[in-house]
């Protein structure tokens, strides 16, 4: 099970460049090691995080096996309107960890 | 009978100490696979350096986790924008780190992210811009416990 961060305003005004930081707990696991007996670890990572705002997408990321684990991200949009913020994570099976977070524009 | 003299043992040395510093370089990207992954990113547009600014620290404890950020010098106007970010790594295993895309919305363009480095190296960042050019800033990171690729 995964638990996800998301750290930004609750309340901006409209117009406003707001920051939005993100942070997912996830091994992202690279493939590269190996166990203590010697076998491959196989690869484990989340390959991509969508941010829609009010059903648009506002931001996009392509994840390889160099992000740290706990993938972090953060990045800027401009309060537009009130509206929800749709975060999901997507691994390499297709299994998604969706997070939602609410903007309201004054 | 076989003799192990000392000349014997010496190469055998030398020879354990080439495979054992050998090992680790099978795992990282070759300049060609850099730069084809580069070109593949950016559809064969050459960068040029300039308008955007890698800022990561250029001394890293642990690689398993080195914070960066990218900004871009940008209106992040409907006519004139930064599309896509990309963070290169020509030690790593794999060159490709992340690829960020961002719109006019964004207002700023200005990413974060924390990022695994196997190894010493300079870390490349490439902003692709919405009249097709590119640019490219990079920076030296010296790291003193590399990311594991082994157990650990």
């Amino acid at each position: 099970m995964r638990t996800a961060r998301i750290v930004m305003p609750k309340t901006a005004k409209k117009g406003e460049i707001i920051e939005i930081k993100t942070l997912v707990t996830h091994p992202m696991e690279t493939g590269y090691r190996r166990d203590d007996m010697g076998k491959a670890i196989p690869r484990d990572i989340i390959t991509l995080l969508t941010v829609q705002y009010a059903g648009e997408e506002v931001f996009r990321m392509d994840m390889f096996p160099g992000v740290a684990a706990n993938p972090f991200a953060a990045f800027t949009t401009i309060a537009t309107e009130t509206g929800e913020l749709v975060f999901t994570w997507t691994d390499e099976k297709g299994d998604a960890h969706v997070e939602k977070a609410m903007l309201t524009v004054t | 009978m076989k003799v192990i003299d000392r000349r014997h043992i010496l190469a055998g040395a030398v020879a354990s100490i080439g495979a054992v510093t050998l090992l680790p370089l099978r795992a990282i990207a070759t300049p060609e696979s850099m730069s084809a992954a580069m070109s593949n990113a950016l559809g064969g547009v050459t960068p040029k350096p300039g308008r955007i600014k890698l800022d990561i620290s250029p001394l890293a404890e642990n690689g398993n986790s080195v914070p960066l950020t990218v900004t871009v010098e940008s209106p992040m106007t409907a006519a004139d924008h930064v599309k896509s970010i990309y963070l290169f790594s020509p030690e790593n295993p794999l060159p490709d780190i992340a690829r960020f895309h961002i719109g006019p919305r964004a207002g700023r363009a200005q990413v974060k992210t924390s990022i695994r480095l196997a190894t010493s190296q300079r870390v490349h960042a490439v902003a692709m811009m919405s009249d097709g050019s590119a640019w490219a800033d990079s920076a030296e990171v010296i790291v003193t416990l590399s990311a594991c690729i082994d157990a650990g």
